[in-house]
């Protein structure tokens, strides 16, 4: 018996797991698929990880490691290689190992399993089915951690920060990248990797442009791009044609919850994720679920942040802190897509409440607006807000306690 | 030389083999892709049809019936995985009620058991989410789903099993009749054989031309589909028709044997071999599906699909022979159904025609499966102690263990290509479509068969999945 067993060993599962042992649980298992620890950060071996967090610039392996080695003289145990089958709300955990096929039964678990790429299927783009398209990770995995190039000449559908930073490498690897093609009218990734990913490679971006058809027999031999209306449909005339033997999709990622979902946990259909209160609890009491499991972060020191928080949650849950009772729920006020968490517990201890949100459009000048049914509790001034990138605000928890829901809005600063 | 060549290994071909295989004969089958169930056979509805719909007295009717039957047989004693679900037609006006009685009277002569014409109450109660404006249904209990691809593999197997070998990525260029024995030039290779059986799906035509007058044409279209997510797959649980027209079937809505909602297909003419989907029709599939089923929820789609189709200018299957070479031709829906039936009534026509057919003393006719998905804890416990390949689940979506796929590769008919690998263990079907598990079975495949990973393909021979890194 464990006293927290944490359900994936990437940025999320590590920051968890360690925050939870320096708070004293000490019969702690991080439970992860592959065979070493860091997720998806071992792939990603650009740099500009840990600005926030280690106030330095860091790849993706060395962040992790950050963690790997904090970890190193604990007591917190690691099963590599090992993937979760099952969690049933009594919370046994069924593990497949080839070691052998366990049982393990926790007084807490923290689930960390990160997200996956949404694929070709989930935007239907029409067309021909040749090898050669890729989600945009699985490209990167081929070719950072296998030492295999996806291909030579490249179209990028969906400027997501993974499509950017792909664009990149691949183009110092020898490919060609011929566009970065985007649906909507703004781009899905950070600033930051636009001009540094695109623009200082010549790369062009074709904002309100979509992939209208995939062209190939075995491998991939090229796609049409057309310009879409304002409401995204291809307009007839604006077709280009690109000849390219390697289509890589960076159209979304979906918060990866099979295990949550069977478990029986509560879904919120606006994240793909669990449903979690302030202090990352699921439906579940004692089950909490943190990073890119419960909504896609922009960055990773972000997950880190939010991890120790389910991390220390866990283990005041551990000693006997209870929480459940009534709870108050955050609602989407206008231009507010999903908010995180998405219920107070009533009998919280905590001082501050952390709120992440995103908008659904691009704001200059914006102020965030947090509001009850007696009127606005707090605003917050912003110079930029974009649907790519993540908003935080901390809200002092006395100020909630006394609504019966609260509401999280954005607008436009005219009034100022 | 062989006694018969088959030239075809989709679902007749394989049929026929197997059928032939239990038999003192040396076969071999010719497939010009590097597969089994590479043409027709890997993208279809995946339904034994009940037989209501073909035409009293032809071929299609009989073969269809009696197929049926022996589609359930066949896949319960060959690990195929199959479900009985039965089928609903909807009717939507007083017209199309009309159209069901003249089903059901087809049906009944043409054999097929307990079908019963259901009120709108009556099959809402059996199918809550079909539309309000049903006006009555006809019900087929003996339709079933199936997984095709896995079907076609079990019988060819079992038929390499009994001593049949393949010769993949062997495209048949001529058919020439010598004296008393038949010889195919397939590339690079000469194949000579007593008889030949032409099995060829789409390209059956093609063959046929070289042997015999031309005597019919080939109509070539497509069937585009929808695959939706598992978290779709309960939302009908028989498969859902809509009224038949001149153009076929209509789109259906069925659950698959792997937990899906296969939605379509439509009907589109197209040159030969075309698998391609466009916006529009993928449209029109859709709104023909949300007229039956109006809460199919689109958004779950994983992906999208075409299936060729051997449509021809012949209404019913062309089954015959002259001078040693058969024909199984034309097999057009309901041909995965009929398939066993087809290979039964093409072996009769053998015997009937001077193949000599005496039956072997020994006939393997089992086939085991391992699903860690579908094993209880123990077995799974068990089994992982015995090989801890089991214990390394590599397909997160399905479940799908490395003993699984080193267990497929290692079967009779390798595999070499990922896409093989997801027709026979179902590992990159699920809702990531390979992108955790694509890479993970590349390696595996690599190390198995020896290959370096650049040589790997995805799915038909050229289909090559990635390049080496610049050094």
């Amino acid at each position: 018996m464990y006293e927290l067993a944490v359900i994936g060993g990437g940025p999320a599962g590590l920051a968890a797991a360690y925050s939870a042992y320096t708070n004293g649980v000490k019969k702690i298992v991080i439970l992860e698929r592959d065979k070493e620890l860091g997720g998806i950060l071992n792939q990603c071996i650009h740099n500009g990880f840990g600005l926030h967090r280690f106030k330095e610039e860091l790849s993706g392996p060395e962040y992790a490691h950050r963690f790997i080695d904090m970890l190193k003289d604990t007591s917190v145990e690691v099963r590599l290689d090992t993937m979760v089958i099952d969690i049933t709300p009594e919370k046994k955990i069924y593990t497949d190992n080839p070691s052998g096929y366990d049982v393990i039964e926790a007084e807490s678990i923290v689930l960390a399993m990160g997200c996956r790429e949404r694929t070709r299927g989930a935007i239907s783009i029409p067309g021909t089915r040749p090898s050669g398209v890729f989600t945009a990770g699985a490209a990167q995995r081929y070719l950072n951690m296998e030492g295999l190039m996806a291909g030579s000449r490249v179209v990028i559908l969906g400027s997501g920060d993974i499509g950017l930073i792909m664009a990149r490498r691949l183009t110092l690897e020898g490919a060609k990248v011929l566009a970065c093609v985007e649906l909507m009218p703004y781009s899905g990734g950070l600033t930051r990797n636009i001009v540094q990913c695109l623009h200082d490679f010549d790369i062009p971006l074709y904002l309100s442009h979509t992939v209208t058809e995939v062209r190939g027999d075995k491998r991939l031999t090229g796609v049409t791009v057309a310009k879409v209306d304002e409401n995204r449909r291809p307009i007839p005339g604006t077709e280009m044609d690109f000849d390219c033997d390697t289509l890589l999709l960076s159209v979304g990622l979906i918060p990866e919850n099979e295990l949550t979902r069977a478990a029986g946990i509560e879904m919120d259909p606006r994240t793909n994720g669990a449903y979690v209160f302030e202090n990352m609890e699921t439906s579940i009491p004692g089950v909490f679920a943190c990073g890119n499991a419960v909504h896609v972060h922009d960055l990773v020191d972000f997950v880190s942040d939010e991890s120790s928080r389910a991390g220390v949650a866990a283990a005041a849950y551990i000693k006997g802190e209870k929480h459940g009772g009534d709870a108050i729920p955050f609602k989407n006020g206008s231009c507010v897509t999903y908010t995180v968490p998405q219920k107070l517990h009533k009998n919280t201890t905590a001082e501050k409440t952390d709120v992440f949100f995103r908008v659904n459009k691009v704001f200059s000048k914006s102020r965030i607006v947090v509001s009850d049914e007696n009127g606005v509790i707090a605003s917050f001034n912003r110079p930029f807000m974009a649907p790519g990138e993540m908003q935080h605000i901390i809200i002092p928890t006395n100020k909630l306690k006394g609504s019966e829901s609260i509401t999280i809005s954005a607008e436009e600063a005219t009034q100022q | 030389m062989y006694d018969v060549s088959i030239i075809g290994c989709g679902i007749i071909g394989s049929a026929i083999a197997y059928e032939l295989s239990k038999y003192k004969l040396s076969t071999v089958i010719i497939e010009k892709e590097n597969d089994v169930a590479m043409g027709a056979t890997r993208a279809n509805s995946a339904i034994i049809h009940a037989g209501y719909d073909p035409l009293p007295g032809t071929l299609m009717a009989k073969l269809n019936v009696r197929g049926n039957a022996l589609c359930k047989e066949l896949c319960e004693k060959l690990a195929v995985p199959y479900a009985q679900i039965g089928s609903l037609v909807l009717a939507f006006s007083d017209e199309e009620v009309d159209t069901l009685n003249e089903l059901y009277d087809r049906g009944v002569k043409n054999g097929v058991p307990g079908m019963k014409i259901l009120s709108y109450d009556e099959a809402k109660a059996i199918e809550p989410n079909i539309a309000d404006n049903v006006k009555a249904a006809l019900y087929a209990p003996s339709a079933g789903i199936v997984n095709p691809w896995e079907f076609a593999l079990a019988l060819a197997e079992t038929a390499v099993r009994n001593g049949t070998e393949i010769m993949f990525n062997s495209p048949v260029e001529s058919v020439n009749k010598k004296d008393g024995y038949y010889e195919i030039v397939c590339g690079d290779k000469t194949v000579t054989s007593k008889y030949v059986v032409n099995a060829a799906g789409v390209g059956a035509l093609a063959i046929r031309d070289m042997v015999l007058p031309h005597s019919y044409d080939s109509l070539p279209s497509k069937g585009e589909y929808y695959l939706l997510d598992k978290s779709e797959g309960d939302r009908v649980s028989h498969v859902i028709f809509q009224c038949p027209t001149a153009s076929g079937k209509g789109v259906l809505i069925a659950p698959t044997v792997h937990g899906n909602l296969i939605v379509g297909p439509n009907s589109v003419s197209c040159e030969e071999g075309d698998t391609s989907t466009s916006a529009d029709d993928l449209a029109f599939v859709r709104n023909s599906a949300l007229k039956s089923v109006p809460s199919t929820n689109f958004r779950a789609n994983i992906r999208n699909f075409a299936g060729v189709r051997p449509n021809t200018s012949s209404n019913d299957y062309v089954i015959d022979c002259d001078d040693g070479f058969f024909e199984a031709a034309a097999i057009k829906s309901p041909g995965l159904a009929s398939a066993p039936a087809i290979a039964e009534y093409v072996v009769d026509m053998m015997k009937q025609n001077g193949v000599e057919l005496i039956e072997k003393d020994s006939f393997i006719d089992t086939r085991k499966h391992v699903r860690f998905k579908e094993l209880s804890h123990e077995e799974r416990e068990k089994i992982v102690k015995e090989d801890p390949l089991f214990g390394r689940v590599i397909c997160r979506c399905e479940t799908v263990t490395e003993g699984e796929i080193v267990e497929a590769i290692k079967a009779p008919i390798t595999p070499y290509t990922v896409d093989g690998i997801k027709r026979r263990c179902g590992a990159g079907l699920g809702r990531c479509q390979s992108g955790f598990c694509g890479p993970r079975v590349l390696e595996i495949l690599s190390r198995e068969l020896g290959l370096p990973p650049e040589k790997i393909e995805k799915d038909k021979t050229g289909s090559y999945i990635v390049k080496k890194r610049r050094t």
